[in-house]
């Protein structure tokens, strides 16, 4: 893992207003702020997708079984739980997918670096926008396949 | 700022002054450049799964076999199948090289990584390129309706 020196005891400046320095030795710049979630929630959403994508060739791989086959399997997806699986690997790459852009800025233009904290909250803005859009459309689905 | 941080993983990889090919500045640009066509290429995908016409529950035989009667749906899932799949394997090692200390567990989990890696997408690919929309073993009911008039 990334090895970070915990910060030096400065007396308080008015140069940086808002990287106050915590007093717990414990604390940096980046542990516990937005890089660090941002690269905690990257992580974990990329492993979450490889291991549907294993699982998603070989399920689709399936049609050249049988037709059978593989509407067999899908139907066993056809449920409300499976619909909010569906709900939640979207939202996982969705973040994914927007905080890589958001990593790709950083490396390759000053202006992101210099604000990969804003750009972390645009990230999150964006998620919500595409999450408020699809959200009620699976929702819709969902609702229709409780048993009635 | 005061603080200085460490380069992260320096000096851990043994560098190659020599060599020309730098697998990891390559593996480094390959993350960015697939990320940035993934992007596309998996909303794309999730639109039309998802979004359009009923749903994800739209989602059968039949529906796939109207995707593969156009080769654009075949060019795309080939793309997306090799682009995510090696992205995703070449992130999970990022992952391995920094939480599996013990070097032959090490060397393991990246062998079982890259025979995943080639099994799936030579399986992938070859799922795609071989499709049979209307199969001697379907059964009438899951066939798409144009095989009515090939049989
Ligand atoms: C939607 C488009 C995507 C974009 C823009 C994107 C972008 C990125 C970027 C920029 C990185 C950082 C690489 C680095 O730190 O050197 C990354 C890491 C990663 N990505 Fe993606 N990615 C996308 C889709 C995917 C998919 C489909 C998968 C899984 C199959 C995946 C799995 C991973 C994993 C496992 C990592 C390593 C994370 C880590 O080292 O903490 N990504 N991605
Ligand atoms: C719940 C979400 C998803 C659903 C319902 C879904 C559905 C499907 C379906 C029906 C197919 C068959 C062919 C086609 O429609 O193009 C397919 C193929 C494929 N999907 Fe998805 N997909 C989902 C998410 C994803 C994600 C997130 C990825 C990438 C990381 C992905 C990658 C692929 C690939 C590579 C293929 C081609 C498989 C092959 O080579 O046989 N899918 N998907």
């Amino acid at each position: 893992m990334v090895s970070l020196r915990p910060a030096p005891k400065l007396p308080p400046t008015s140069t940086s207003p808002r990287l106050s320095l915590p007093k717990a030795p414990a604390g940096t710049v980046y542990r516990g702020h937005e890089g660090m979630w941002s690269w905690v929630l990257h992580r974990i959403t990329g492993v979450g997708i490889f291991f549907f994508l294993l699982v998603h060739i070989m399920d689709t791989a399936l049609v050249r079984v049988s037709p059978q086959a593989y509407d067999g399997v899908i139907a066993e997806y056809k449920n409300p739980i499976m619909g909010l699986g569906e709900l939640a690997l979207v939202a996982a790459i969705v973040f994914h997918a927007f905080n890589g852009l958001r990593i790709i800025l950083i490396d390759f233009w000053s202006f992101g670096t210099k604000h990969q904290r804003g750009m972390f909250w645009a990230v999150i803005i964006a998620w919500l926008v595409v999450m408020a859009g699809f959200a009620p459309r699976q929702l819709i689905t969902i609702l229709e396949e409780f048993p009635r | 700022m005061a603080t200085t941080l460490d380069a992260p993983r320096s000096r851990q990889a043994p560098t190659h002054p020599g060599r020309r090919f730098n697998v990891e500045k390559w593996g480094w640009i390959y993350m960015r450049v697939s990320g940035a066509v993934l992007v596309v290429l998996i909303f794309g995908h999730l639109f039309v799964n998802l979004v359009t016409g009923d749903g994800v529950r739209q989602i059968d035989f039949a529906f796939i076999a109207g995707k593969y009667a156009n080769p654009f749906w075949m060019v795309y899932d080939t793309l997306l199948l090799w682009l995510a799949l090696i992205h995703g394997s070449n992130g999970m090692r990022t992952i391995v090289n920094d939480y599996v200390v013990h070097a032959t567990a090490n060397r393991f989990t990246k062998y079982a990584l890259i025979a995943a890696t080639v099994l799936l997408l030579v399986l992938g690919t070859m799922v795609i390129w071989t499709f049979d929309p209307c199969p001697a073993n379907g059964l009438a009911k899951n066939l798409p309706d144009f095989c009515k008039a090939v049989r």
